[in-house]
């Protein structure tokens, strides 16, 4: 159940993707996520799936993973797709009845949200899915490095990100076991109402934050005995260097974001859907 | 009365890059009241093996039989056979939660829906069982030693009173002399209760003393199943899967390897001591 959850995980492959620079990586997927919302057209959204389907593809990830990984945003979508459906005005009235009315423009506005937000969750979790989580803080600290001269502690929040991303799984799989060695004493987790139901988390939530803890001061006291303190002059074993591959992708994600803007300022998108 | 697994597969993640056959067509009975113990390299599958016996983990094919029902058919209590059968994980110092030992104990004999004063005559006499010292049971488990907590946690499943206890390497951290306690103390409850005890090692040399039959497992396959004797005959296999007969076993393989006429079965050192001695006398030389 708990293994399910797919959304922030790195799926391991050997792909162009993969190989990316991670500040590649990074850069273009907050362009994408800027592309969604300069236009709202639906050539825009065709031009979006081609270079998802593009990038997905070259990155070997089963599209099965990231379907799972809209799993925990299907509420959310329901939920805009039926408020943008019911209350927005314009167009044509298509369906009515009582105090409920479906508008042209609501029935659109309510698609293309629902395929932004798709597209939103996709294409982040297509990152966390092909850059390894060290990857991914080395490629933020690097990428944020400027912000230092203004005193932003940038390495140490990075440390606490790629400790806090490190540490996710390894609390997903304790609280796997506290919950079995909990249900193997006949705790009962599902049935009951939902005062229950909470004291029923007790036995899960005081072993889990015991272990959080103990698992904390065991790993300061392991980065004290190996001499960390801090990020000055503390050197990378692999430090990051943009290579060819790198400059194609970006290359190419800017023409694709000027395509996207492009086509955001000059179709409007009544004369293309109907 | 005995528990039974037949031809039980089970595969993590299936259909993923993090596929993994744990278990493969892995069959066997255990009969009521049998000291069994579980030996396999880390990885084998052992733990995985264990957790299809108490229905925590479902068998990707195959069927499961506690006393001779199959527990996924529909409607079976699951509940019900968790307190038959008893599972005390690897480290279950780890599931502790209550403010002092004695409720921490209470907590399985209450999720059954027993009275208060019944959860606490379990609780106590579980915690008697495993040795536990009467004037601590008011205090936090977190405050103990590991060896204390370690043993909270097994009465906290005894309490239970199920007919099948399944310890998972219930010595893994702790001392030598922690370790024999409470290996004695489990071998003690087999003898005196008809408990079946289902102990899971890697160390030959913890389980060989105490169990009366061994089941090897191999990458999620069953490689051996016998009584020890039987199966320490195979020390060389054994070895090319990274396990190891216990030492006395080599020590009597060597001497009759030299000559000496001694029969290499012997498991324990006693065994051992005595076979070597009565070599000794039959050749006359005491």
């Amino acid at each position: 159940m708990i293994r399910d959850i797919t959304i922030g995980q790195y799926y391991p492959a050997e792909s162009r993707i993969h190989r990316l620079d991670p500040r590649v990586k990074i850069v273009c997927t907050l362009l994408f996520l800027v592309s969604l919302f300069i236009q709202n057209s639906l050539p825009g959204y065709v031009i979006a799936t081609i270079y998802l389907g593009c990038v997905i593809r070259l990155s070997k990830v089963p599209l099965k993973y990231i379907l799972k990984g809209l799993k925990p945003v299907v509420i959310l979508l329901l939920f805009t797709v039926v408020m943008n459906l019911f209350l927005t005005d314009g167009g044509e009235t298509l369906v009515q009845f009582g105090i409920f009315t479906i508008t042209e423009n609501g029935l659109r506005t309510s698609v293309f949200m629902a395929v932004r937000l798709m597209y939103l969750v996709a294409g982040s979790s297509i990152m966390t899915f092909t850059t390894s989580p060290n990857g991914l803080t080395d490629g933020m600290e690097k990428l944020l490095h400027p912000l230092n001269r203004f005193n932003v502690p940038v390495h140490e929040v990075a440390m606490m990100m790629s400790i806090a991303l490190r540490f996710i799984p390894i609390l997903l799989e304790e609280t796997d076991k506290i919950m079995k060695a909990q249900q193997a004493r006949g705790a009962d987790f599902e049935s009951g109402n939902i005062i229950q139901r909470a004291k029923a988390m007790v036995p899960i939530l005081v072993p889990l934050f015991v272990s959080a803890f103990r698992r904390a001061n065991d790993l300061a006291m392991a980065m004290e005995a190996r001499c960390y303190h801090g990020g000055d002059g503390r050197t990378k074993m692999k430090p990051l260097h943009y290579h060819g591959r790198d400059r194609v992708a970006y290359f190419i994600t800017l023409i694709y974001l000027i395509i996207m803007f492009v086509v955001g300022r000059f179709l409007p998108f009544k004369l293309w859907i109907f | 009365m005995s528990i039974a697994l037949e031809h039980v597969s089970y595969v993590y993640s299936p259909g993923t890059a993090y596929e993994k056959h744990a278990l493969k067509d892995v069959s066997f009975e255990i009969p009521q009241g049998q000291f069994v113990g579980i030996i396999g390299h880390t990885g084998s599958g052992k733990s995985t093996l264990i957790q299809h016996l108490n229905g925590l983990v479902r068998a990707t094919s195959g069927r499961v039989l506690y006393e001779g029902q199959n527990i996924y058919e529909d409607g079976y209590n699951m509940r019900e056979l968790r307190t038959r059968v008893g599972l005390v994980f690897q480290y279950p110092e780890y599931q502790l939660f209550e403010v002092d030992v004695i409720s921490d104990v209470c907590f399985g004999p209450k999720n059954q829906g027993l009275p208060q004063e019944e959860c606490e005559k379990r609780a106590r006499e579980a915690l008697e069982h495993v040795g536990f010292p009467e004037k601590y049971y008011k205090q936090s488990p977190f405050e103990l030693s590991g060896g204390q907590k370690r043993r909270v946690a097994i009465a906290g499943v005894l309490a239970m009173r199920p007919k099948v206890l399944i310890l998972d390497e219930p010595t893994a951290g702790l001392d030598p002399k922690g370790r024999d306690e409470i290996l004695d103390q489990i071998s003690e409850l087999h003898r005196k209760t008809d408990m079946t005890v289902i102990l899971v090692s890697h160390s030959m040399e913890d389980v060989a003393r105490y169990v009366e039959r061994l089941i090897v497992m191999n990458r999620g396959e069953k490689m051996l199943d016998g009584t020890p004797r039987e199966v320490f005959r195979h020390y060389r296999e054994l070895e090319k899967v990274g396990l190891a007969a216990p030492q006395v076993t080599y020590v009597m393989h060597d001497l009759k390897a030299r000559g000496f006429d001694v029969s290499p079965d012997a498991t324990t050192i006693r065994e051992a001591a005595e076979e070597i001695l009565g070599s000794f006398r039959r050749s006359g030389k005491i």
